[in-house]
Parts: structure tokens; C-alpha cells; sequence
């Protein structure tokens, strides 16, 4: 299985819903295309994992790049919706410290005050 | 139980999905529960990616060799490289190390391997090559008594 993305704008909040898997042979594309949607009107933005089957350190290192990026443009970054597997990664890496979660997508896109 | 396999493949990065369901195929008729499965996909993930972007700098003329035994209830896998190898492998185990920062790697890579295994073992050889060799003992799956 491979990895497959859709992004979607509301209001100034960019939304990624990834599904399959996430690795390295996957990850530069992922970025390229994200960096893409990163463009005016956008402040923060929302991932949503929950139909992320596999990841491994590739994926922490997208995250960490583009919380990086959305942080310089003094909005937030969101994960919603992490599986028991992807959940260990974060934990392990410390990822939790920096990144904010929520259990769900419109948790989270109300977090970022989107009107639902 | 005893059993043995060996793949050995391109050092591309379509491989290292390649990589690791084949090992998930190979180690299936452990019965191994859904948290080890995806364990041992993290962790062949891992030193394959390792081989191909740091052993071999994306060269794709380099050779990956993944290696499996089956002892029992214990796996002692291998991942071998023929590349650039490891100066200092202290620094390199290191949490949140990583070499390669402009690839936007997180450097977690042989941490994520310590945890999820065992055993844990770096062999390198500053222009021959890296051997990263993991074991793991998985657990009875209980129903196979019931
Ligand atoms: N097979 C290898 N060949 C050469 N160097 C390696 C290999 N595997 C790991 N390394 C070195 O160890 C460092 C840490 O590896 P890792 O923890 O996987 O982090 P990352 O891959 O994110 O850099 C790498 O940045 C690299 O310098
Ligand atoms: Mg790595």
C-alpha cells in the first residue's frame, strides 16, 4: 500500500488528510506537495491520521519540517485523529511536547476557530 | 521452530516498502500479534532507509541484503550495507541525531529500533559497509493451547 493525500482550505486553516502508508520513499513527495498549499491565506494547519496504517521516522520528520514552516508564519499545527502505532512514534520522539492533538478533525479545526 | 530466508534488492526507495512486507510475510507463521507485526515493519523500515539514504547516499547501484532467522519463538534479522559505513556510532545512536538535517530526517531512527527490539547491534566499517543486527522474542500467542 502506498500513500495517498487530499488538501483542503477552510477559511485560513489548511487541512491534510493522509492515507496508507508514510516512509521515506514517500515523504519528499508528501512535502513537496504540502509546501505547495503552504501559500497565502493559509495560518495553520490541520493533519488528519486517521487513515494512516504505517509510519516511521520519515513521517516524524515531514511533521516536524512543516510545524516548522506553519510556526514562521505564527499559525498552529493540529494532529488529529492518531492511531495506536503512530501515537508510540510521537511518544518516543517527544513530538507530543511541541505538536497539539485532538481526538478528532473537527476537534481540531474548532481549536483553530473554523465555524463547523 | 527453525527457518531462514534472505532477500537481497536495489538500494531505491520503492524497496523499502519491498522490504518490509516481505518480512512481515516471512516472520506471519509466528502468529505474532498486531503490535509486533508493526514493530518489526518500523524497524526494517528503518535500517532500510538508513542503508539506502545515509549507506549509499541514494545511490541506486548499491545492494541491501535482509536477512532473517527463526529460532523457536525468537527472529534475529540483519541489514546490511555495502556504503559509506560509520565513523562514530556512539554519536550516531544518539536521540535526534542525524547527519542528513537538509533531508528533514528526525534522527530517531536507532532509537525507534532500540525500543521496538531486544537485542540491538551496530557493526561499521568506515567505507564497507553498516550490519545493524536486531533480535526479538515474541510471545506465546495463548489461543494455540486453547
Ligand atoms: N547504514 C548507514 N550507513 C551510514 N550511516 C548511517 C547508516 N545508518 C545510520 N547512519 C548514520 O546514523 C545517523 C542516525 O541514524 P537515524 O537514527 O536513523 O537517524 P536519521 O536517519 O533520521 O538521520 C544518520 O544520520 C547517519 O549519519
Ligand atoms: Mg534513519
Amino acid at each position: 500500500m502506498s500513500l495517498t493525500y487530499e488538501f483542503e482550505q477552510k477559511e485560513n486553516v489548511l487541512l491534510v488528510r493522509l492515507t496508507g502508508e508514510l516512509d521515506h520513499h514517500e515523504a519528499e513527495q508528501l512535502k513537496n506537495d504540502w509546501q505547495l498549499y503552504l501559500r497565502e491565506g493559509v495560518k495553520h494547519v490541520v493533519v488528519n491520521l486517521e487513515n494512516l496504517h504505517f509510519m516511521d521516522s520519515s513521517g516524524l520528520g515531514v511533521f516536524l519540517g512543516r510545524y516548522k514552516e506553519v510556526k514562521e508564519l505564527n499559525g498552529e499545527m493540529v494532529i488529529c485523529a492518531i492511531n495506536y502505532d503512530v501515537n508510540r512514534l510521537f511518544e518516543l520522539s517527544g513530538l507530543f511536547k511541541i505538536i497539539d492533538t485532538e481526538d478528532s478533525e473537527d476537534a481540531a479545526l474548532a481549536r483553530l476557530g473554523v465555524a463547523l | 521452530m527453525s527457518n531462514h530466508m534472505r532477500v537481497e534488492f536495489a538500494a531505491k526507495s520503492e524497496n523499502e516498502s519491498f522490504a518490509r512486507v516481505t518480512v512481515a510475510a516471512f516472520i506471519a507463521q509466528l502468529d505474532p500479534t498486531v503490535e509486533e507485526m508493526t514493530e518489526i515493519k518500523t524497524v526494517v523500515s528503518e535500517a532500510v532507509t538508513n542503508a539506502i539514504i545515509h549507506g549509499y547516499e541514494q545511490n541506486e547501484e548499491g545492494i541491501v541484503l535482509v536477512e532473517c532467522f527463526i529460532e523457536n519463538q525468537e527472529i534475529s534479522l540483519t541489514i546490511q550495507d555495502f556504503g559509506n559505513g560509520i565513523a562514530n556510532v556512539e554519536e550516531a545512536i544518539q536521540p535526534m541525531y542525524t547527519s542528513k538535517p537538509e533531508l528533514e530526517r528526525s534522527g530517531m531512527g536507532f532509537t525507534i529500533m532500540e525500543n521496538f527490539m531486544d537485542q540491538f547491534e551496530i557493526e561499521s566499517i568506515p567505507h564497507q559497509g553498516t550490519t545493524v543486527k536486531l533480535r526479538k522474542k515474541f510471545l506465546k500467542n495463548q489461543s494455540a493451547y486453547n
